[in-house]
C-alpha cells in the first residue's frame, strides 16, 4: 500500500523534471533520472524480499543524510571555496524547526487526519525546516563571509556551538533533553527523493552562470570581482543554498530517529561531514556522494568486522577499536589520494554535455 | 586496476556486513548496547563490564532454556544516531531476542521505537527520563526515576531524622535537580512537614548566601539540596558559615568523590540517595562487590550494579517465559518480582521498577551506607 503510493510520488518527481529538461533542452535528466528510479527500484525490492534487512536499510538511510550534508556543504566549501565548519548547526536550525511543526500539529490532531494528511505535512515541514536553516545561513553568512579562510572557519565554529547551546536553553524544545516524540515520518522513499532532489538541483546550479561565478570566486575573487562577478552576493547565496539543504537534511534525520538532540549537533559531527567532502574531493559533487556512503559503510563494516574476528577468530579486540581502524583508513585515503577519492572530478550521469542538442 | 579496486572495496564492505553470526550449537541471544566511546565512555565501560558478568554467571550455571547465553554487545557512542543502528543491527542482523541497554536517555529514546516495533523486550540501565518507557509495553528499566529520589529524600528526612520543617535549593537551570526539588516537596507536605522556605538559583552560581540566609532565618530542621556535589560542597559551607548545623540531604548528584575534597568538615553528617552502595550489608550485595573486584580489579560503581541487575531481570524473565519469544518475555518481566543489587524490584504500571533506594552518610570524609528506604 505505502510502495504503492510511494512509486507513483517517483512518478509525479519523474514528470516534473522532465517537464523542467524540456525548457533547457541541454540537460540529461532522463538519463540520470533513470539511474534513480533503477537503484530506488532494486532497493525496495531488495528489501521487501527481505535480503536487504532493517540494519541496511537504516544504513542506506543515514547515508542518504549524509550525501545531501555532504554536497550542500560542498557547495560552500568546495565550490565557493569558503571554509564552513558549522554545517551541522543549520541542520539543527532544520531539525528543531521542522520536528516542532510536526510534533505540535500531531499532538492536536486525531489520529484520522494524520494518517490522511501526514505526508504532506511532513514535506511541509521539511521544506520550512530548511528555510529557517537558509533564513540563518543568510543571517550568519552577511556580515561574517567578509572574512577569508581560517576567520571564516572560526566563525563558522563559533556560530554551530551558538546554536547548540541557545538548543540546550530553550525549554519548550526539551533543553538539555532534546527533542521528544518526533512522528516518525522519514523513511527510505521520501529521503531517497529529498536526496535526489538535492543532487539535481545542486547540480544544475553548479553548471549554471551562478555557479560558475561561484567557482570563479574560489579561484581568484579579485579577478571574479573584475570580470563583473558579485562576489558578495554570490557568497551569500551560495551559504543560504547550503544552508536550505543541511536544513532539509536535519529534518529527514529528526523524523527518522524521532529525536533531536543538541548534542547530535556538535563540533564533532559537522568535522564528520566535512571529512566526508574531503575524503570525496573538495568541488566534485560525486565525490561527496561516494564518500558519504563509503564512510557510513565502512564504520559499519568495522562494526561487524571486529565482531568476527572476536567471536570466529578468536582475537581479543575491543569494540573501541573501530574507531582507530577508522581514522587509520581516512590517514591511508588522505596521504594516497590528496585530492580525495574522485579530485575535482565528476561522474558523467552529473555533467551536463553541452555539445548534444 | 583502479577499476578493479572501485569495484572491489565496496563489495568487500558489503560482504563483511552480510556475514553474520550463524552455526555452532544453539544459542540464546542477548543484546547489550552501552557507550563505550563517545563522552560518556565511563558509563559505558561500567556498563559493559557489569553485563558481562552477569552473562557469565548465568552461563556457569547452565544458561537459560537450556542454552548458553551468547552476548551480542554494541557500541552507541553516546549518539541517537548510532544508537538508533545498533539497535537495528543487534534485532536484525545477530538476531537477538532481547535487549539490556543503554545509560544515557537519548540514546534509549532512539533504541526504544525499534525494539517497541521488532516486538523485542528492552530494559534500559540508567535511563532516568521518564519518556523513556512511555514508548511501548516492551520498554522497561532498571534504575529509578527522577522524581523518585526527591520522594524518597522527604521520607528519610520525616520518619529518620525526625525533621519537621524542611528548607529546599536547587538549580533552576537544570530539570533534573528542579524535578527532585519539587517531588521532594510534595512528598514532604504531604507526609506533614511543613517546606519553610523554596529556593532556586541560577546555573553556574558560586555566592549562595543571598538565598541561604532566608533558608537559615527560616530555622529549618534540614536543608535538602538536589544539585551535583560542585554547587553542594559550596552551599554546604556557606550554610555552615551562616550558622546552620542542621543535617542536609540530596540525590545521586552528590556521589563523586569531589564533594568531600571540596566540602570538607561542612559536609560531615549530611546525607544523599543512591541507587546502591558498595557497603550495603545485603548479602547479594556483598557477594557482588567481591566478584567484581575480583574480575575487573575495581569497586563497582552505581552503573555497573545497574547493567549487572538489568541483566539478571532480563534474563529471569526470559526463564519465566520459558520461550524467547518477545511478547512472552515481556509479561513475564512486567511480573517481575526479584531481588538484585540495587534492592527488590517490582515494576508499575509504567514499567518502572518500583524498588529501595540506600541512603549514604558523609561521615568521617568518607561515603558510609547508612540505611535503605523503601517507597
Amino acid at each position: 500500500m505505502g510502495n504503492l503510493r510511494s512509486s507513483r510520488l517517483v512518478t509525479v518527481v519523474a514528470f516534473a523534471l522532465s517537464a523542467w529538461r524540456s525548457r533547457r533542452g541541454n540537460l540529461p535528466l532522463p538519463r540520470l533520472l533513470t539511474v534513480a528510479v533503477l537503484l530506488y527500484a532494486v532497493i525496495q525490492l531488495l528489501s521487501r524480499t527481505g535480503i536487504l534487512n532493517g540494519y541496511f536499510m537504516i544504513i542506506i538511510n543515514r547515508s542518504l543524510v549524509f550525501v545531501i550534508l555532504a554536497v550542500s556543504l560542498n557547495l560552500i566549501n568546495g565550490i565557493a571555496g569558503q571554509f564552513s565548519l558549522g554545517h551541522m548547526g543549520f541542520a539543527a536550525v532544520g531539525a528543531y524547526v521542522s520536528g516542532s511543526i510536526t510534533t505540535l500539529i500531531f499532538m492536536y490532531t486525531s489520529e484520522q487526519v494524520a494518517s490522511i494528511g501526514g505526508n504532506i505535512v511532513f514535506v511541509i515541514a521539511i521544506i520550512v525546516g530548511g528555510l529557517a536553516a537558509a533564513v540563518v545561513g543568510f543571517l550568519i553568512g552577511f556580515p561574517s563571509l567578509r572574512l577569508k579562510g581560517d576567520y571564516l572557519a572560526i566563525v563558522t565554529l563559533g556560530f554551530g556551538e551558538i546554536i547548540r547551546t541557545i538548543l540546550n536553553n530553550i525549554s519548550v524544545v526539551g533543553g538539555p533533553r532534546g527533542l521528544l516524540g518526533i512522528p516518525k515520518f522519514s523513511n527510505f522513499t521520501n529521503i531517497f527523493v529529498f536526496t535526489f532532489l538535492t543532487i539535481v538541483a545542486l547540480r544544475n546550479l553548479v553548471q549554471s552562470s551562478y555557479g560558475r561565478a561561484l567557482l570563479s570566486i574560489r579561484e581568484n575573487e579579485m579577478a571574479a570581482e573584475l570580470a563583473g562577478v558579485n562576489t558578495t552576493r554570490g557568497k551569500v547565496m551560495g551559504f543560504a543554498i547550503g544552508a536550505f539543504f543541511a536544513g532539509v537534511a536535519g529534518g529527514l534525520l529528526a523524523h527518522l530517529l524521532q529525536i533531536a538532540h543538541p548534542t547530535q549537533y556538535g563540533f564533532y559531527a559537522s568535522a564528520l561531514v566535512l571529512i566526508m567532502v574531503y575524503a570525496g574531493g573538495m568541488g566534485s559533487l560525486t565525490g561527496s556522494i561516494i564518500a558519504a556512503f563509503f564512510l557510513t559503510f565502512l564504520t559499519e563494516a568495522l562494526r561487524v568486522g571486529i565482531d568476527q574476528l572476536r567471536d570466529r577468530v578468536g582475537i581479543p579486540v575491543g569494540t573501541e577499536w573501530t574507531m582507530v581502524i577508522y581514522a587509520l583508513l581516512l590517514i591511508l585515503v588522505m596521504l594516497f589520494r590528496t585530492d580525495g577519492l574522485m579530485g575535482m572530478r565528476e561522474a558523467k550521469l552529473l555533467v551536463i554535455d553541452e555539445r548534444k542538442k | 586496476m583502479k577499476r578493479f579496486a572501485s569495484i572491489m572495496v565496496p563489495a568487500v564492505i558489503v560482504g563483511g556486513i552480510f556475514l553474520s553470526c550463524s552455526g555452532g550449537p544453539p544459542v540464546f541471544k542477548l543484546g547489550g548496547v552501552g557507550p563505550v566511546t563517545g563522552e560518556a565512555a565511563t558509563f559505558g565501560a561500567s556498563t559493559k563490564q557489569g553485563i558481562e558478568m552477569a552473562v557469565a554467571e548465568w552461563n556457569v550455571q547452565g544458561g537459560v532454556l537450556g542454552k548458553q547465553i551468547r552476548l551480542a554487545f554494541a557500541d552507541d557512542k553516546g549518539d541517537p544516531a548510532e544508537g538508533a543502528t545498533v539497535y537495528t543491527k543487534l534485532i536484525q542482523q545477530d538476531g537477538v531476542s532481547a535487549i539490556v541497554g543503554t545509560v544515557m536517555s537519548k540514546v534509549s529514546l532512539a533504541g526504544a521505537p525499534i525494539c517497541q516495533s521488532y516486538k523485542i523486550p528492552m530494559i534500559s540501565t540508567a535511563s532516568t527520563n521518564p519518556k523513556v518507557t512511555d514508548v511501548g509495553d516492551y520498554i522497561f528499566r532498571a534504575c529509578f526515576i527522577d522524581p523518585f529520589q526527591g520522594t524518597v529524600g522527604a521520607a528519610f528526612s520525616y520518619s529518620d531524622l525526625q525533621a519537621k520543617t524542611a528548607a529546599v535549593i536547587f538549580d533552576v537551570g537544570n530539570d533534573y535537580p528542579k524535578g527532585l526539588a519539587e517531588f521532594f516537596r510534595t512528598k514532604f507536605t504531604e507526609l506533614g512537614g511543613s517546606v519553610v522556605a523554596f529556593e532556586g538559583h541560577a546555573t553556574g552560581t558560586t555566592d549562595f548566601k543571598a538565598q541561604l540566609t532566608k533558608m537559615v532565618r527560616a530555622e529549618p530542621d534540614v536543608i535538602y539540596c538536589s544539585d551535583y556535589y560542585n554547587d553542594v560542597a559550596l552551599i554546604a559551607r556557606q550554610a555552615r558559615e551562616l550558622g546552620f548545623k542542621g543535617p542536609m540531604v540530596g540525590g545521586d548528584g552528590w556521589d563523586s568523590p569531589e564533594l568531600t575534597k571540596i566540602g570538607g568538615a561542612a559536609v560531615e553528617g549530611t546525607f544523599f540517595t543512591n541507587h546502591y552502595s558498595k557497603d550495603d550489608i545485603r548479602p547479594i550485595v556483598k557477594d557482588f562487590v567481591a566478584k567484581f573486584k575480583a574480575k575487573y580489579n575495581a569497586d563497582p560503581d552505581a552503573l555497573a550494579a545497574l547493567a549487572y541487575d538489568a541483566t539478571y531481570i532480563m534474563l529471569n524473565a526470559v526463564k519465566t517465559a520459558g520461550t524467547a519469544d518477545g511478547a512472552a518475555i515481556k509479561n513475564a518481566l512486567a511480573s517481575t518480582d526479584l531481588e538484585v543489587v540495587s534492592g527488590r524490584v517490582k515494576f508499575d504500571a509504567n514499567r518502572n521498577p518500583v524498588k529501595s533506594a540506600v541512603i549514604i552518610e558523609i561521615k568521617g570524609g568518607e561515603q558510609v551506607y547508612r540505611t535503605t528506604v523503601y517507597p
